[in-house]
């Protein structure tokens, strides 16, 4: 291109390519492998060191209460307090004991959580109503719900009522204001999108800040189920005629303590299990509503 | 001349108030754009050419002047053009096809009717395999193709298209470029083009609007008369220099007074 008496402005330099070498690409496969073997070996040790401190935990809680470096009447010890559980599910009503707790807390949850993120959504129909009720949420959120208990068993009665309506009201509160965080996140210029498209309100809503915010809903989720079974608990402590809660007070009362600790690992297990039960409905939502994680 | 025009800027000027004061974002602007060109804006940041778009797209009103589109004011119209902004805007919890069918769906096809249109359009315009996958799991490039299909299934005459491909890097930028070609060449939409790339405007366009600073208003037309289809060996010619010189005057022109003042 360039001619010889021309100046030229770039000079083409060649380059010779170089080929793979397919041995050290072997090698580099075989280094990836170990790492993934030496991660699996991690895990499993990572797993058996677990169950090594719960073991030594509990043998060492027995141990210490025999030997009489603990005093068993007030920390009993694991082999009674496993006895009086087996005896109380042979013989007692605490199956009962636990479906009742579990099902006012899943109630109050399940309303409370759906109730919140519907006023959070509705938040986005209109600035001004928003504004007047911003405050109004917050000193709700503020306020210590469990305070509450007692006018809420004098108005709804010592039943499984007022036990969900505690529990409903300690998720309700965080959980709207969690979905209104996802409204006011919104991209603007995704709904200028909506609008170019020529689409409604109620389009632009349903369509673009709805999933917006589901994972702000989604996120209040792990927070509202621990926050609706303290409700139910302390519902049941302050008057009930079943549930867990009101098996540890009548059994403190009459100074059962392996009564109480029983109470207590019950309510750790089922806590653990609704844990578990949210952290699933949080998957499988996120996966419903291809909910990128960020 | 007025019967021809398929779009119709009239005196269109856009005044905002910000703290009692009054910005001019845009001065009057006045261009006419024949049916099937393709045409570009180019000029400095901040000389409306944004704002000129979203009025154009009826998300606001001007403050003077009107836009007709085959005679019809469309002020404050939105969804009468086809409006494709810098970002993709893609929605991250829609598949790649029911982000396609967007348009579609909110104008109230039938999901099954849209999917039939979108399908083949995806496969031609190398989207195909792509269906069922996640914004976040493509390259740039593929999600403004993405981007651009959402607004051409919109299935309106005219597009505005607000600096598509500023956000890609030059490779990318040159095969969407040719890309953006082949689409208007096969779907004869009327196009206007923003962009503050030279090369870009000319290698495209039929016509090029130079706008000057704020307040931004048309100071130069210029018609490309590279013939079509464009190769990229247009891009080394001497009248595509020289086209481009007198492209880079005329924004250097406006740009140094505009800097005394500011």
């Amino acid at each position: 291109m360039v001619s010889p008496n021309e100046k030229s402005i770039y000079v083409i330099h060649s380059v010779e390519s170089r080929t793979a070498d397919p041995e050290s690409e072997e090698n580099g496969l075989i280094a990836d492998d170990s790492e993934e073997t030496g991660e699996k070996k991690r895990r499993g040790r990572i797993v058996a060191g677990r169950i090594l401190v719960a073991v030594f935990l509990f043998a060492g809680w027995e141990l210490f209460t025999r030997i009489g470096w603990m005093d068993p009447y007030y920390w009993s010890r694991p082999s009674e307090i496993f006895r009086t559980a087996w005896v109380q599910f042979a013989e007692g009503t605490l199956l009962r004991d636990v479906a009742y707790t579990a099902g006012s807390t899943l109630l109050g949850f399940l309303t409370g959580t759906l109730t919140g993120a519907l006023l959070g959504l509705s938040f986005w129909w209109s600035k001004t109503y928003a504004g007047i009720s911003e405050p109004f949420l917050i000193v709700l959120n503020a306020l210590p719900k469990l305070a509450l208990g007692p006018v809420l068993v004098i108005l709804f009665g010592i039943g499984f009522f007022s036990k969900a309506v505690l529990a409903f009201l300690m998720t309700v509160v965080a959980s709207a204001l969690s979905a209104y965080g996802g409204v006011k996140s919104v991209d603007p210029a995704l709904e200028t999108l909506m609008v170019s498209l020529g689409a409604k309100r109620r389009q632009v809503f349903s369509k673009v800040v709805v999933p917006w915010s589901m994972p702000w809903i989604i996120s209040s989720l792990r927070i509202n189920i621990a926050l609706a079974l303290a409700g139910a608990i302390v519902g049941e402590f302050i008057s009930s005629e079943q549930g867990v809660g009101r098996m540890i007070i009548y059994a403190g009362t009459i100074l059962d303590i392996n009564l109480v600790w029983v109470g207590v690992f019950v309510l750790s297990i089922l806590s653990m299990l609704m844990y578990w039960g949210v952290v699933l409905l949080e998957k499988w939502l996120s996966r419903r509503l291809a909910v990128v994680p960020t | 001349m007025g019967e021809a025009c398929k779009v119709e800027v009239i005196g269109v000027s856009k005044i905002f108030r910000r703290e009692g004061k009054n910005v001019i974002a845009l001065g009057e602007a006045d261009f006419q754009v024949e049916e099937g060109r393709f045409v570009s804006i180019i000029g400095p940041s901040g000389c409306g050419k944004s704002t000129l778009f979203n009025i154009m797209a009826g998300l606001m009103p001007p403050t003077t002047g009107d836009v007709l589109v085959d005679g019809k004011s469309i002020v404050c119209k939105a969804g009468t053009v086809g409006y494709m902004l810098q970002k993709d805007l893609l929605l991250p919890w829609r598949t790649i096809l029911d982000n396609i069918i967007l348009g579609l769906e909110v104008r109230g096809v039938p999901k099954r009717q849209a999917v039939r249109r979108a399908l083949p359009l995806m496969e031609r315009y190398g989207l195909g395999g792509f269906e069922e996958h996640y914004p976040n799991e493509l390259s740039g490039g593929m999600r403004q193709r993405a981007a651009l299909l959402r607004t051409i299934l919109y299935d309106r005459d005219i597009l505005l298209l607000d600096e598509p491909f500023g956000a890609l890097d030059a490779q990318t930028r040159f095969s969407m470029q040719n890309w953006l070609l082949d689409i208007w060449k096969d779907f004869g939409k009327t196009v206007l083009f923003v962009t503050h790339d030279i090369d870009e405007a000319i290698y495209l366009s039929d016509d090029i609007y130079v706008f000057s600073p704020r307040p931004g208003r048309v100071r130069a037309k210029i018609t490309v008369t590279i013939e079509r289809p464009r190769k990229p060996e247009d891009m080394t010619t001497p009248q595509f220099m020289e086209l481009k010189h007198h492209l880079l005057d005329l924004l250097a022109e406006g740009r140094v007074p505009a800097e005394g003042i500011s």
